[in-house]
């Protein structure tokens, strides 16, 4: 089936107009119903992708202001708190039991809403049909489904922060006991059903979305498409969709186990248990399985927020440096080796779980195997720049920002992964800077080169340059201020989840970098909301697309009109006869050749 | 996609302007879907062996399913299952025939094989159906078997009788029958959901081929794709079958 016929529509070509919509405008206009809010459109859909995935940030980031406020200054009262917390921070100091929802709702939202949802489902969507040269995804229906099934879970996640006993506090991984009794926190009950409920159907968002990202890329490329002409964002895509079709089914059959226990009085994962003295009726269970299936999610999860990011540093490297990406086969090739290795080191999140040593170190030799296509991806990203003709544009410089802090939070990675070293750190603030530098900040570094490259594809519009700028600083430098101190508190032992370190007397001593570190996070928090105001600003106001192909890029979505109707291409599909990365002499005095160029006589292809 | 069928394109299966696989979309999906959702019974299946793996005792499936309708107390282990088997594997052969007709369009051979198909599910189900609810009177359900006052004699039918059983720790014993039957119900029965969505899915399509819904369109491929998911779900039968009852 090809979904040419549904919807290539009139197919008549214009000459493009950058001031009118395009498609078939001359025919029935589709009501607003259908063409912005259950629209069909891959373009539209990315949009809605990426606008929820812009307000959970917001949300996901001023939690973390709040718990910042407290560790930074456990002794003071912030009245400010009480107004958006209400009971919850009475007289401006955060309750402890918040305190807990508040990390594991920063952890869920940030790591499924924003950076898989937002990220993923922002760039797949949109990217995808443009760059392989289709009309739409294979099934643009499942695609919209995918996203409101996001919005579903996504409502549920939000109402649970408004329930009575609070949302689900037992840390974004939602351990049993914690989890699993509903006696045990007061973020264990309703909060907690309402939490599975919701990430339930954001397993089926994800499902939805991947089986059409894998589809369509491999089987609705345009005439010349070939796999080894793809540019990588769309290899990145690939993976990640795989690694969350097979993925999250596993966490699907952790939750329905779980939810079991809490409702119908299985033991799958208690064993026996007492609570003020009386005996639980669960016996023999064990917590530790949940955590294998949570894991064989877990950790192929963090590489769904990685890879999207990686194929768009890429992407951005290469065009702003106007150069051949280096090395395209290695760097295809290591993404396969991290897709499969992803599947082969989850239990590294489990060393401290008494499991036998030699099982521990088969899983240190798999995780520190990840090092090598790690490490080919960053010295390919390092050359793909050395000595180019670098465009500092505010997209490049976002890139550029991915590839340092990708480094830098992949290298304690190796500390990490060693079991021997691990069970010092695990659970530490050492923990903490890791992942947040390396799939945390680096990943949004990469969905910001994304945002700042395709905005004025999405648009038609550009952001405001000088905005971009000061968001990259603000950004790199806060990063590297707020998390680089943690890996000190970590090594001295600062354990991860505590409310207060002040009554510690191994950690008053951190206090004053606490308070510098909170600080630091406020600032970057407001440095955000500037970027979150140019990006909306920018929509109507910003400067207006002049040329087809603003960026000098090789790619298809360069060819489609500037503002792109239903449909993308105006007249036919164009055919591709080169690779993506031919940034060289077209012999015009142009630097780019685009993939629609045919080979000239007696040039090789890549 | 559009088959441009010139030869060139032909030799290159992974050029782009056409599927590599030579497979619609629908059924790549499908067997993406199916990849997908041999991962969550994999990790159910798995889970389940970790758990017998780390028990002392593990009750014995000639001793748990001896039971046939309407014979009373007669012992015929594993009787009833075969049966079930059975069933569930010949709906996969009128499956296999509806694709069949399907291909050569007859639309006759469809519609009568796919309510075979359909017959054979909803026997399957109330098989299932008679089995849970035989189960549950002999007091296996979620949460089952937890009070540690409960007499040896409650679950000594369900194990081996021999001396292994005698000397049995009553705790360990109780252990065992809770975790067996929390494990039997929950993955039978999400195994259960599967048969009855695939029965759902098969009356759609039945309506469809009886609405020449598939005749219009040239092709049965709808049947394939609902065949695909039956024959997956009957696969995965196999695995819980052999995992419970036969291990």
């Amino acid at each position: 089936m090809s979904n040419d016929v549904i919807i290539q529509g009139p197919g008549v070509a214009h000459a493009h107009d950058a001031a009118t919509e395009h498609h078939g405008h001359e025919h029935h206009e589709q009501h607003f119903i259908w063409k912005y809010i259950f629209s069909q459109d891959h373009k539209i859909i990315a949009k809605q992708y990426l606008i929820s995935g812009i307000i959970w940030a917001v949300i996901g980031a001023l939690m973390s202001v709040f718990f910042r406020l407290q560790l930074g200054f456990p002794d003071k009262t912030f009245p400010i708190m009480e107004k958006f917390l209400g009971e919850w921070a009475k007289g401006g100091k955060l309750s402890p039991e918040f305190y807990y929802a508040l990390v594991t709702m920063h952890g869920t939202i940030l790591v499924f809403f924003v950076l898989t949802a937002g990220l993923s489902g922002t760039f797949s969507n949109f990217l995808i049909p443009l760059q392989i040269g289709a009309r739409d995804m294979a099934s643009p229906f499942m695609n919209m489904l995918s996203f409101w099934f996001f919005f579903a879970a996504g409502v549920i996640m939000f109402a649970s922060l408004y329930v009575e006993t609070g949302p689900a506090s037992g840390g974004w991984t939602t351990y049993p006991p914690l989890s699993a009794l509903k006696e045990a926190s007061l973020g264990s009950g309703v909060g907690m059903d309402l939490w599975l409920i919701s990430m339930v159907l954001f397993v089926v968002s994800q499902l939805l979305g991947g089986l059409n990202y894998i589809s369509t890329i491999l089987n609705m490329r345009t005439k010349g498409m070939a796999m080894t002409r793809l540019p990588l964002t769309i290899w990145a895509f690939l993976f990640t969709a795989i690694l969350g079709v097979l993925s999250f089914p596993v966490l699907t059959s952790g939750f329905v186990l779980l939810i079991f226990d809490r409702h119908f009085g299985t033991s799958f994962y208690l064993s026996e248990i007492f609570i003020g003295g009386k005996a639980l009726p669960h016996i023999g269970g064990s917590a530790i399985l949940y955590q294998h299936l949570f894991w064989f999610l877990g950790h192929p999860e963090v590489y769904i927020i990685m890879l999207p990011g990686m194929g768009m540093a890429s992407e951005v490297l290469s065009t702003h440096s106007r150069k051949p990406i280096f090395g395209y086969f290695a760097m295809i090739i290591s993404l396969v080796g991290i897709t499969v290795l992803a599947f082969l080191v989850w239990a590294h999140h489990m060393f401290v779980t008494g499991m036998s040593p030699f099982l521990g170190s088969i899983f240190v030799l798999l995780t520190l195997l990840i090092a090598v296509p790690s490490a080919v991806k960053v010295f390919n990203w390092l050359t793909t720049i050395w000595r180019g003709n670098i465009r500092f544009t505010v997209p490049m410089t976002f890139a550029i920002g991915f590839v340092s802090l990708f480094i830098s939070g992949g290298l304690t990675g190796i500390f990490l992964g060693n079991s021997a070293l691990d069970i010092q750190l695990h659970d530490t603030y050492f923990v903490i800077a890791h992942f947040h530098l390396v799939m945390g900040v680096s990943a949004f570094f990469g969905m910001f080169a994304g945002i700042y490259h395709w905005y004025p594809k999405m648009f038609g519009r550009f952001m405001n340059n000088t905005l971009g700028y000061i968001h990259f600083f603000i950004t790199i430098i806060g990063a590297y201020l707020i998390f680089w101190p943690m890996h000190y508190e970590g090594i001295a032992g600062m354990p991860r989840r505590y409310y207060d370190y002040s009554a510690w007397e191994s950690f008053k001593q951190f206090q004053g970098l606490n308070s510098f570190i909170s600080i630091v996070v406020i600032v970057v928090f407001f440095g955000q909301l500037m970027f979150v105001f140019n990006f909306f600003v920018s929509i109507f106001r910003g400067r207006k697309v002049t040329v087809q192909n603003p960026w000098q890029s090789n790619t298809l979505e360069w060819t489609t009109p500037i503002k792109p109707g239903h449909g993308n291409w105006e007249g036919d599909i164009p055919e591709v006869h080169r690779w993506a990365y031919d940034y060289k002499d077209d012999g015009n005095g142009n630097d780019f050749i685009p993939q629609t160029v045919p080979l000239k006589a007696g040039e090789e292809s890549h | 996609m559009a088959q441009a069928t010139t030869a060139a394109s032909e030799t290159k299966m992974w050029g782009g302007g056409r599927s590599p696989f030579n497979v619609s979309y629908g059924k790549m999906m499908m067997w993406f879907f199916l990849l997908s959702d041999a991962f969550t019974f994999g990790a159910f299946l798995i889970s389940y062996g970790t758990t017998r793996y780390f028990s002392a005792v593990w009750p014995d499936p000639n001793q748990v399913f001896k039971s046939f309708p309407l014979m009373g107390e007669a012992n015929l282990p594993l009787m009833f299952v075969s049966l079930m088997t059975f069933i569930l594997i010949l709906s996969s052969v009128t499956m296999v025939l509806a694709v069949h007709a399907g291909h050569y369009g007859d639309k006759k051979g469809v519609i009568k094989w796919l309510l075979w198909t359909i017959i054979g599910g909803i026997a399957f189900l109330s098989c299932q159906a008679w089995e849970w609810t035989h189960l549950h009177s002999e007091g296996g359900w979620w949460g089952s078997f937890t009070d540690p006052s409960t007499p040896i004699s409650a679950i000594h039918h369900f194990f081996k009788h021999d001396e292994a059983v005698q000397a049995m720790i009553p705790a360990h014993g109780l252990q065992a029958t809770h975790d067996f039957f929390n494990y039997f119900f929950t993955i039978t029965g999400f195994h259960g959901a599967h048969v009855t969505s695939g029965v759902v899915f098969n009356i759609l399509v039945l309506v469809n081929a009886v609405n020449g819904t598939y005749e219009r369109r040239g092709h049965y491929e709808m049947v394939e794709k609902v065949g695909l998911y039956w024959h997956f779900v009957d696969l995965v039968w196999v695995f819980v079958f052999t995992c419970f009852y036969l291990l």
